[in-house]
């Protein structure tokens, strides 16, 4: 009886077994897997602050860097580092992109939360997704042959490659993205809200309008940052459908450039520990920075809603 | 589901029966927010006011704004308590002088000091609706629902979420809104429709067994199977 409650080969309380090993290991492994985020982007940071300070430190000049549109870094007689008119190349593409992206995403977003049900829901985001993943070379020829031919045909001018061209090309890639996310934030709306206006006598649009967007409005401004950061940051669509020179843009027809594609165009074609290879480090730096900045604070904006 | 119900204007009609039993289906199919489900099928006729609820020609939205619903779980909007006040009325009337000025401020007073809200929040209306304690919470859920003078008000076991302190208070509340207002509330606590109604209906499995006045209902039931409810043999 008491042998049957008690077997006696019972396990010793103190060993430890390969589950116990098992476990520990797996707590390391996802530790490590963990923090080599963390590891890189310090890595990376040092490396890009690494090869960007030397030349911050002896050839760079704040008042050139940020108020001289004369980029000539590979002149013999007078190198210039002005990235004024690549800053505002680059922030006059987004903020085109950002015209075209965030009404075509919101929309989209509202449409895939509220509207659509069931089969159509589901085809609706795997098509957002797959949107999502059409490689940037891929925008960029689109931009280069497509968009070109028509913004000379449309609008009558002699170059088609401009920050209409890389705007519209940059926001249709950021769209998905920004799309996903902000349905996201509709979705995190608790459905109990919705009854309650509803009960209320809210129709389906006084309930988006008055309840559901108010409600998701961080996730939403996260949303747009983000996609404001993918704009900073994307390159090659940017490099192809820009025009890529050097200038002030005085209207959405003017070809400009912008820092990511300057840093594609030119790296390769410095000698390194150079004046040149240092500036264009230092672009990179002032890039870093901004979309740390950027997706630093989507993520703050975010958290705001869960604390309140 | 089999259900006929004659509720009478002015005063409160209590729904009781176990869990289960159709009691929020059937209240929620008078103002059709069963609808929003999309697979429900509602059959038989819902009149409001003399108005069937489901003639084509009914406007959903005038619908709600005569017929109210406070909920199981307090569910203000993640607005002020001052917005959620006046919600319903900018929705159905925004030229409204009522919303203009210090006019809005006399519908969000009249509508707190109605539901015994306004001595606690007077001084931060501003104040988002969702920090409020439950009690409070359901109060002002009620208190939205006044500005637009619904002529009857669905409650659906308003109390379950509560805790007894402010299970009394919001059915002192209730009470006090009788008269004024014509009143279903659903719920399985049999006390509380013995303390806080006028007529009472026992339902179950989706059938209406038995409605009656309520004392006479607790008292002195007709059919056995009230009689075993209130004696506690099952839900
Ligand atoms: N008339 C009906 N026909 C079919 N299903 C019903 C009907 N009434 C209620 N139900 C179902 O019974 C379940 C419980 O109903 P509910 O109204 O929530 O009960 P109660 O509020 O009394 O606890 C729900 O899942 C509902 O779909
Ligand atoms: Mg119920």
């Amino acid at each position: 009886m008491s042998s049957d409650a008690f077997p006696t080969r019972r396990p010793a309380l103190d060993r430890l077994d390969g589950a116990w090993a098992a476990d520990k290991a797996a707590q390391v492994l996802m530790f490590v897997a963990g923090i080599s985020a963390i590891v890189f982007i310090l890595g990376i940071f040092a490396f890009i602050a690494r090869e960007g300070l030397s030349f911050v430190f002896s050839r760079f000049s704040f008042a050139e860097f940020f108020g001289s549109i004369r980029w000539a870094p590979t002149s013999n007689s007078n190198p210039t580092f002005g990235a004024l008119a690549l800053i505002v190349g680059t922030a006059s593409v987004t903020g085109m992109a950002m015209i075209v992206a965030i009404p075509f995403s919101l929309g989209a977003a509202v449409y895939i939360a509220e509207f659509a049900r069931g089969r159509t829901r589901e085809t609706l985001k795997v098509l957002v997704e797959l949107l999502a993943a059409i490689p940037s070379v891929v925008w960029g020829f689109i931009g280069l042959s497509i968009m070109n031919k028509l913004i000379i045909d449309v609008f009558d001018v002699s170059v088609g490659l401009n920050v209409l061209n890389a705007g519209i090309i940059l926001g249709l890639m950021a769209a998905p993205i920004m799309t996903t996310i902000a349905e996201d934030a509709l979705k995190a709306v608790p459905d109990r809200y919705r009854e309650a206006a509803e009960a209320m006598g809210a129709t389906r649009w006084q309930v988006i309008r008055r309840v559901v967007l108010p409600a998701a409005r961080n996730g939403l401004a996260s949303a747009v940052l983000l996609g404001v950061g993918r704009g900073f940051g994307e390159t090659m669509a940017v490099l192809m459908a820009s025009g890529h020179s050097i200038n002030l843009p005085t209207s959405i027809f003017d070809s400009v450039r912008a820092l990511t594609a300057t840093i594609a165009a030119e790296l390769g074609e410095t000698a390194v520990g150079s004046d040149h290879y240092g500036a264009l480090f230092t672009l990179g730096l002032f890039l870093f920075l901004i979309t740390f900045a950027i997706n630093l604070t989507a993520d703050l904006v975010v958290r705001g809603i869960r604390k309140k | 589901m089999d259900v006929d119900l004659d509720v009478k204007r002015g005063i409160i009609t209590s729904l009781i029966g176990p869990s289960g039993c159709g009691k929020s289906t059937l209240l929620r199919c008078v103002n059709r927010i069963n609808e929003r489900l999309g697979y429900v099928r509602t059959e038989g006729l819902v009149e409001v006011l003399g108005h069937d609820a489901y003639d084509p020609q009914v406007d959903l939205s005038q619908l709600r704004r005569q017929v109210g619903m406070v909920f199981q779980r307090p569910n203000p909007l993640p607005i002020s308590i001052r917005d959620n006040i006046l919600f319903g009325q900018r929705m159905h009337e925004p030229d409204s002088p009522d919303l203009a000025g210090s006019a809005a401020d006399d519908v969000v007073e009249s509508a707190l000091r109605e539901v015994l809200l306004w001595d606690g929040v007077k001084d931060h209306l501003d104040r988002a609706a969702t920090s409020l304690s439950l009690e409070e919470q359901q109060k002002l859920c009620i208190a939205r629902l006044l500005p637009l003078k619904p002529s009857l008000i669905l409650m659906d076991e308003p109390c379950s979420a509560l805790d007894p302190k402010a299970t009394a208070v919001i059915e002192d509340l209730i009470w006090k809104l009788r008269g004024d207002y014509t009143i279903i509330l659903v719920t399985h606590n049999m006390a509380q429709a013995r303390r806080a109604s006028d007529e009472c209906a026992f339902m179950l499995m989706g059938r209406m067994i038995e409605h009656r006045k309520t004392d006479d209902l607790f008292v002195t039931p007709k059919d056995q199977r009230t009689a075993d409810y209130i004696e506690g043999r099952y839900g």
